[in-house]
């Protein structure tokens, strides 16, 4: 009876604590320097130094961060709702890590390949936004408020559009596993026309227009310049995130970066052919898949980074204009498209 | 006992006080999000009977969206609910009275009764493995064949409600500037620009 | 579904696809064209549901579609003409009305156009699920069109009350059918029937049947379910008010007709009785509370909940002839109230627009004695005076209902239309006896020509009730 207990149940669940925590310190550790990046490489736009004192070439900031905000001081407005102004942050930071339980690094390197992976990772992200709406509310002020308000509106409106894209990557795959997804693209336009495996045949050449409006809802969807309407410093203070310090603040800001690497992933999953190498030559395919993974998401970090840098914010009303008058009839109609060229080209698997 | 019996009598268990909650807490917004957590334990059953798809979709649905309006509406209403429920204990006899008959009659009809031969075997149909053939695909392949003319309907009334509300509430005030896109695009130098040759000492 | 059986049910569904997809263009005229596009939308709105009533009278056959959810059969065909006669003569007489107040809106056709499609969708509904989706469909556009005055408080009370209650009953058709699939295993009409033929009846299934009637009696106004009817007539806009005292009624009468006769024919004494005791409640009801009235659109929503129950005696025979009769009745009733209500809209006064007192109407032989004369003449044939239509059509019904031996019911039925005649009467006496006061505006065109032909109507239906009452009879035997 025991034995099959802990045949069945314990050493599985021991198993997958292991790598979940595994996982847990690689990402946290990467979350880290992505903050790093992000700073150095705005700096660099701007003709500034960035973080350069702590450690050799600043690369201990994040670190120097993380202290001293656990060491300060929480504090809670008297007005505030109490119970859930600490909840927020930890609905944001959860959230934000468990949709990575199903993301694939590598061919059969994901804690949970489910069925319906897209599905999931598309759920969670969608919870995102409970953290910064009851954040904002339980704050029991007006900037948080109004802050919360943005967000709410924009986040919802933006994943229709990811919706629609997605839906159109589904289309061409024939299934909602992100590890399916990522072997499809192992052929496709290249392949078509004669050429061996390389990164011509990933959906983001096959499938252009739906990775440029992934790109933006992605930036939209994260809060990310030129988006960061819930938290614009020039009208809201710093939007929902006033009334917050020490580790509540820092809470935020690690949900805040993880659900960005999360999108990164993503679309490193569904356009950039995950971990596959980019062209099929020896030297290259031996490299390790989790690596191009990783320089894949890098890449499209640095694409978020500078968007950031380059681009000026939007107004509000503009922002709803771009989500609902443009991203959602463009990508509908693609849906529409794509359905017919897989159909009547009978390239659909 | 196996662990999925565990985790039914979690989901349940957490479903059930949370929608006790959201009908008993004193903050509307309270309740709101006790909802939103009834839902999420809603998913975890779909999950159990091996309803992936619905679980999902009633999570991105329900969850990221109506309920992301629900607590956005609950929260711009200052609504003082302890004034709205100031009635509900003088009806509340009335009523409970009412709901206690209505349920011990449906209680007598039930209990008494089997349901048809039919949906007890529909119950017991085996499943096939996910493997095989999973429920995403499955649905997929009824929807727009087999149920393609309630799907449709659906679908008109869903258009109808989005009319009604469009019709009931959108205002057009005259008074706003707006933004127009294409014009300021097709503006050019030609026609907002205008050189004047000024000549010295005398202005424009 | 194979691609052949989906065209065969596409090509059974014609008239309301066309129906759909002619609402969707007309939303996208409107969109493009702005709010001046109003007149444009109603005329091409009428023309839609034309096409749709020729297309279904010339081309479509009989027959059941999408797997049985969808069935085309003489009765649907019968109803379903007699909603779009509704629905356009509503649209038509709803143009003055839009002008003046400030229902001017493109997508007020458009909703009438979808609620039309919802109503033949009920008519042809031959499961439990087609059923409550073609319901939806109808209330819903309903519902709003009720509101659609929004800057008035009643129309926006009309609206909400009628969706507050209409989503209740709603919930309870819903509650039913659950129960019945529960019971029976089927949600098709057929099936249903099948399998209350074989087993014996359940007390569970005999509750769900409750509940769906209880929903559905909803819809037709029947007592105890019409509180909701005198309120929203009042408040709705007349044009709209028309609209709802027609169409929407002859399809959930046929839609009701179509699930007791077709799904529980088997157990026919068990709905039977409820039907029997609704239909007098609302008969007596109509009759008595109409007489304290003094709103002419609250009277008509007393009057016709009192005609639905006389339309109820022949369901309740559950014959062919009280089928037939029931059809036959529908067709009157809903010629004489959209009569009635040409009359009720042309009652204008300069400065104060519409008037809805009954007491409005005084003197009117002596300012608008063409108008007074056709009034009078649909006054006589709502109170069931011979030889007018309204007399054979309570006549049918209650043959019906005695020959199926139900004397009691009939007995009633008489009784309750001599007191009915009562507040049709008082009308009659305030045109032709009392002094008059402010005239009216003289009525456009479109509403003389609606009272007129159906004052002519009424007055000549013992010249042309033979082929009207052959066609009734020929959709009901589609149910023997």
């Amino acid at each position: 009876m025991m034995d099959g207990f802990f045949a069945t149940y314990a050493w599985p669940a021991l198993i997958i604590l292991g790598q979940s925590l595994l996982l847990l310190v690689a990402l946290l550790v990467f979350i880290a320097y992505v903050l790093y990046a992000d700073r150095k490489i705005w700096a660099a736009v701007q003709m500034r130094r960035g973080p350069n004192v702590v450690g050799p070439w600043g690369l201990l900031q994040s670190f120097a961060d993380l202290l001293k905000f656990v060491l300060k001081e929480p504090v809670i407005p008297s007005g505030a709702n109490k119970g859930i102004f600490l909840l927020a942050p930890l609905v944001s930071v959860t959230l934000a890590l468990a949709a990575w339980a199903v993301i694939p690094i590598n061919e059969n390197w994901a804690i949970a390949s489910i069925n319906v992976g897209i599905l999931y990772v598309f759920a969670i992200s969608s919870l995102e936004v409970y953290g910064v709406i009851m954040g904002g509310w339980a704050s029991n002020s007006k900037y948080p408020f109004l802050g919360a308000l943005r967000s709410a509106a924009q986040m919802v409106s933006y994943e229709v559009s990811i919706g629609f894209v997605i839906v159109t990557v589904l289309l061409c795959v024939g299934s909602l596993s992100l590890t399916d997804i990522v072997l499809s693209q192992r052929d496709g336009l290249g392949t078509m026309v004669g050429l061996p495996n390389s990164f011509l045949d990933w959906h983001w050449l096959a499938l252009f227009p739906m990775f440029i409006i992934f790109f933006i809802s992605a930036l939209a969807e994260t809060n990310r310049p030129p988006f960061d309407l819930p938290e614009a410093e020039s009208e809201l203070v710093a939007g929902f995130m006033v009334e917050y310090g020490s580790t509540p603040y820092m809470m935020f800001m690690l949900g805040e970066y993880a659900a960005i690497v999360l999108m990164c992933a993503l679309t490193t999953i569904l356009f950039l052919g995950g971990w596959l190498p980019p062209v099929d030559f020896w030297l290259i395919s031996w490299v390790p898949g989790v690596v191009w993974f990783v320089l894949k998401m890098c890449m499209v970090f640095f694409m978020f980074a500078m968007v950031k840098a380059f681009v000026p914010r939007y107004r509000y009303d503009q922002l709803m204009r771009l989500g609902w008058k443009v991203f959602l009839p463009i990508s509908l109609a693609m849906v529409v498209i794509t359905a017919f060229v897989l159909k009547l080209t009978g390239w659909s698997a | 006992m196996g662990l999925q019996a565990v985790f039914f009598y979690l989901f349940a268990f957490v479903a059930v006080a949370s929608a006790f909650m959201v009908i008993s807490a004193r903050n509307p917004v309270h309740s709101v999000l006790f909802l939103i957590l009834t839902f999420f334990n809603s998913a975890g059953l779909f999950l159990l009977t091996g309803a992936e798809f619905l679980a999902m979709i009633l999570l991105v649905v329900y969850v990221g969206a109506v309920a992301v309006l629900f607590l956005f509406v609950v929260m711009m209403l200052d609504v003082d609910f302890t004034q709205l429920r100031s009635g509900v204990l003088e009806y509340a006899p009335i009523g409970a009275l009412v709901g206690l008959i209505l349920a011990a009659e449906l209680i007598i009809v039930l209990g008494g009764a089997t349901f048809a031969p039919e949906i007890a075997g529909s119950g017991a149909m085996a499943i096939p493995p996910l493997t095989e053939r999973q429920n995403t695909q499955a649905l997929g392949d009824v929807l727009y064949t087999d149920f393609i003319y309630f799907f449709q309907i659906a679908g008109l009334i869903l258009l109808v409600a989005m009319i009604g509300a469009i019709v009931l509430t959108l205002r057009q005030r005259d008074n706003v500037k707006r933004q127009d896109i294409a014009a300021q695009v097709a503006r050019g130098p030609a026609n907002s620009i205008e050189v004047v040759k000024v000549k010295p000492g005398q202005g424009v | 579904m194979t691609a052949e059986l989906l065209l065969q049910s596409i090509q059974l569904s014609m008239p309301e696809i066309i129906l759909a997809v002619g609402a969707m263009a007309l939303l996208m005229v409107g969109v493009f064209s702005g709010e001046r596009s109003t007149s444009m939308v109603t005329g091409l709105a009428v023309g839609v549901l034309i096409i749709a009533g020729l297309w279904l009278l010339l081309v479509t056959g009989t027959g059941s579609a999408f797997g049985g959810a969808f069935l085309a059969d003489p009765f649907a065909k019968f109803m379903k003409v007699l909603i779009l006669i509704g629905s356009i003569t509503a649209m038509v007489m709803s143009v003055g009305q839009a002008r003046e107040e400030r229902i001017n809106r493109f997508e007020f056709p458009v909703l009438i156009v979808l609620a039309t499609l919802g109503m033949m969708l009920m008519v042809s509904a031959n499961s439990m699920i087609a059923l409550y989706l073609a319901l939806e469909l109808q209330s819903l556009a309903l519902y709003v069109v009720a509101a659609i005055n929004r800057d008035s408080v009643r129309s926006t009370e009309a609206g909400l009350k009628y969706f507050v209650l209409g989503a209740l009953s709603s919930g309870m058709l819903l509650y039913g059918a659950s129960l019945i699939y529960g019971f029976t295993g089927h949600t098709g009409f057929q099936e249903i029937a099948a399998v209350l033929a074989a087993d014996e009846r359940s007390l569970g299934l005999v509750f769900g049947l409750v509940f769906v009637l209880a929903g559905l009696a909803f819809k037709i106004s029947a007592v105890p379910f019409h509180m909701w009817t005198p309120d929203v007539y009042e408040g709705a806009p007349t044009a709209v008010t028309a609209f709802f005292a027609a169409a929407p009624k002859v399809a959930a009468m046929a839609m009701l007709t179509r699930i007791v006769i077709e799904a529980f024919e088997p157990i026919t004494p068990d709905w039977q009785q409820i039907i029997v005791f609704v239909s007098i409640a609302s008969m007596i009801l109509g009759a008595f509370a109409a007489i304290g009235q003094r709103n002419i659109k609250r009277l008509m929503a007393y009057s016709s909940i009192g005609h639905m129950g006389y339309a109820l005696v022949g369901l309740a025979a559950g014959t062919q002839a009280g089928v037939s009769g029931v059809a036959l009745y529908m067709l009157i009733y809903m010629v004489m109230t959209l009569g009635t209500f040409a009359c009720i809209l042309a009652m204008r006064k300069k400065e104060e627009g519409n008037v809805e007192e009954i007491d409005d109407l005084a003197g009117l032989a002596s300012t608008h004695p063409f108008m007074a004369m056709m009034l009078t003449i649909l006054m006589f044939s709502l109170a069931g005076i011979p030889p007018l239509a309204g007399f054979f059509a309570k006549y049918f019904v209650f043959v019906a209902a005695i020959e199926a031996e139900l004397y009691a019911l009939a007995v009633i039925g008489v009784l309750a239309s001599c007191v009915g005649a009562y507040y049709y009467l008082r009308i009659i006496k305030i045109m032709w006896f009392d002094e008059a006061t402010e005239s009216f505006v003289p009525a456009s065109g479109e509403l003389k020509l609606v009272y007129g032909i159906a004052g002519i109507f009424t007055l000549g239906y013992l010249f042309i009730g033979g082929p009207i009452g052959a066609a009734a009879q020929a959709a009901a035997a589609s149910f023997f």
